[in-house]
């Protein structure tokens, strides 16, 4: 199988702090691969990595070829970031919102529009609100559907669960699985709730301080006896 | 008497009812959970209560004094700290000024150098907040809200972006606080199994009402908080 995102012993720093020491990774097409790892491990440099947020060296095969290290070489070929703490701009509406998730494309955007309403109907109903006034649940929400309008390939996606009642997370995760199953959209999620990440990814990660220490299949992982001391909690 | 009182307070948005008749209390020395789904008013409540907003009806009261007629300023001044969801440094002050901005609102005995040797990130003191992983701002904010000396301290979701074992660890980081510096905790957070091991009791927020409160073990056996915050599996 060729992988649709590759990593190849890829390092970042910020100024002085190199956070990540040659991490290598790949994704599949359509597959959902999480990342897991204490705070400070590098989890989020990794994503910033590829969506080209972070200064790196080495090198990141997307699509078959060598992605340029800047963010809208990212975007533009088919990669959707959707931040820690979700970035949506709180001062525009949801549909403003979404609008500029298909900033790289020409043409009408109704059409995806009503695929992400069709997966979040919620952001229909609020679709003249500011996003600032969304609950986090909403805004995350939003936040996955203006990556959807860009018709990814890959989203990269940063702690989902990060300020959400835990149905919420089930439900977020569910339609993630949905979109991937149905769109065919692969996912790179960083996850603190490991159980659930395990349960819907089909591969994972672990990084410990800036560096791959574990890897394998969902199943591996949960059979592995530090994985489920330090984030399992059984 | 109760340290903190919140009593019948209604806050609303326009026709949005972020709280609506909502009382609890905090006794001296303990540890208070309040948890709900997203939007429920958790987030509100703290604004209230730190006089970020101003309730419609209803009274809060700190010591047996109404705080109503105190500005936000005065409320850390009379020994109320807080941290906040999403993060709230001065991202381009280093950790040891963001500390210092604490014990300059109110000066406790303990120096911001201390207080950063006590969250264990007095190495990192000189570094900018902005460039940290999300989990050690959180304990930035947390020696930030310390150096005011507070009585009264408002966490809000301090456990985003930790692992499980990390979790852990802040549980019992908590409760050693509490009892260094004779705080009383009011805990806003989604992580069940840090607001279950650790709070002495348990308040449930859902749409801007109080649908239940008890110990931990009395809500998580409630049938409408299961039905509307922790869903069929906890």
């Amino acid at each position: 199988m060729t992988a649709l995102l590759q990593l190849d012993r890829v390092e970042a720093r910020y100024g002085p702090v190199k956070a990540l020491h040659g991490v290598s990774l790949e994704v599949g097409a359509s597959e959902l691969v999480a990342v897991l790892g204490a705070n400070g491990a590098g989890k989020t440099t990794t994503l910033r990595a590829v969506s080209g947020t972070v200064r790196r060296t080495g090198d990141v095969i997307f699509d078959g070829a060598k992605l340029a290290r800047r963010p809208d070489a990212a975007a533009r070929a088919g990669i959707a970031h959707v931040p820690e703490g979700r970035g949506t701009f709180s001062e525009l509406s949801v549909w403003e919102n979404l609008r500029l998730g298909a900033y790289t494309r020409r043409g009408s955007v109704k059409d995806d529009a009503q695929r992400v309403f069709k997966y979040f109907p919620r952001l229909e109903e609020r679709k003249s609100q500011q996003a600032g006034t969304l609950s986090g649940g909403e805004q995350q929400m939003l936040a996955l559907g203006r990556a959807m309008m860009a018709r990814p390939k890959l989203v990269l996606l940063d702690e989902p669960s990060l300020g959400l009642a835990p149905m919420l997370v089930a439900e977020i995760f569910e339609r993630l699985e949905r979109m991937r199953a149905e769109e065919g959209t692969a996912v790179l999620v960083v996850e603190q709730n490991a159980g659930l990440a395990l349960a819907h990814a089909a591969r994972a990660y672990v990084l410990e301080v800036g560096n791959v220490v574990v890897s394998g299949t969902s199943d591996e992982l949960r059979a592995n006896e530090s994985v489920r001391r330090s984030y399992l909690g059984y | 008497m109760p340290l903190l009182e919140v009593e019948n307070v209604t806050k609303r948005f326009g026709g949005v009812v972020a709280l609506d008749g909502v009382s609890f209390a905090a006794q001296p020395g303990e540890i208070v959970g309040l948890i709900g789904p997203n939007g429920a008013g958790k987030t509100t409540a703290f604004n209230v209560i730190t006089r970020l907003y101003t309730p419609d009806e209803g009274d809060v009261r700190f010591e047996g004094e109404s705080l109503l007629g105190v500005p936000p300023s005065g409320v850390v001044k009379r020994g109320i700290a807080r941290t906040f969801q999403n993060v709230e440094l001065f991202r381009g002050m280093s950790v040891l000024d963001n500390v210092r901005v604490g014990a300059h609102a109110r000066r406790g005995e303990q120096t911001p150098e201390d207080l950063l040797w006590y969250v264990n990130l007095h190495s990192l003191r000189h570094r900018p907040a902005s460039g940290l992983p999300y989990g050690t701002q959180k304990r930035v904010e947390l020696a930030r809200a310390l150096a005011s000396a507070p009585r009264l301290l408002l966490l809000d979701e301090p456990a985003g972006g930790l692992n499980h074992e990390e979790v852990e660890q802040l549980g019992t980081f908590i409760k050693g606080m509490r009892d260094d510096y004779e705080l009383t905790v009011l805990l806003v957070e989604h992580h069940m199994g840090l607001v279950m091991s650790i709070a002495d009791r348990v308040h449930v927020l859902d749409f801007g009402r109080k649908i239940a409160e008890g110990t931990p073990a009395e809500v998580r056996g409630d049938k409408k908080v299961i039905e509307a915050y922790l869903g069929v599996e906890a």
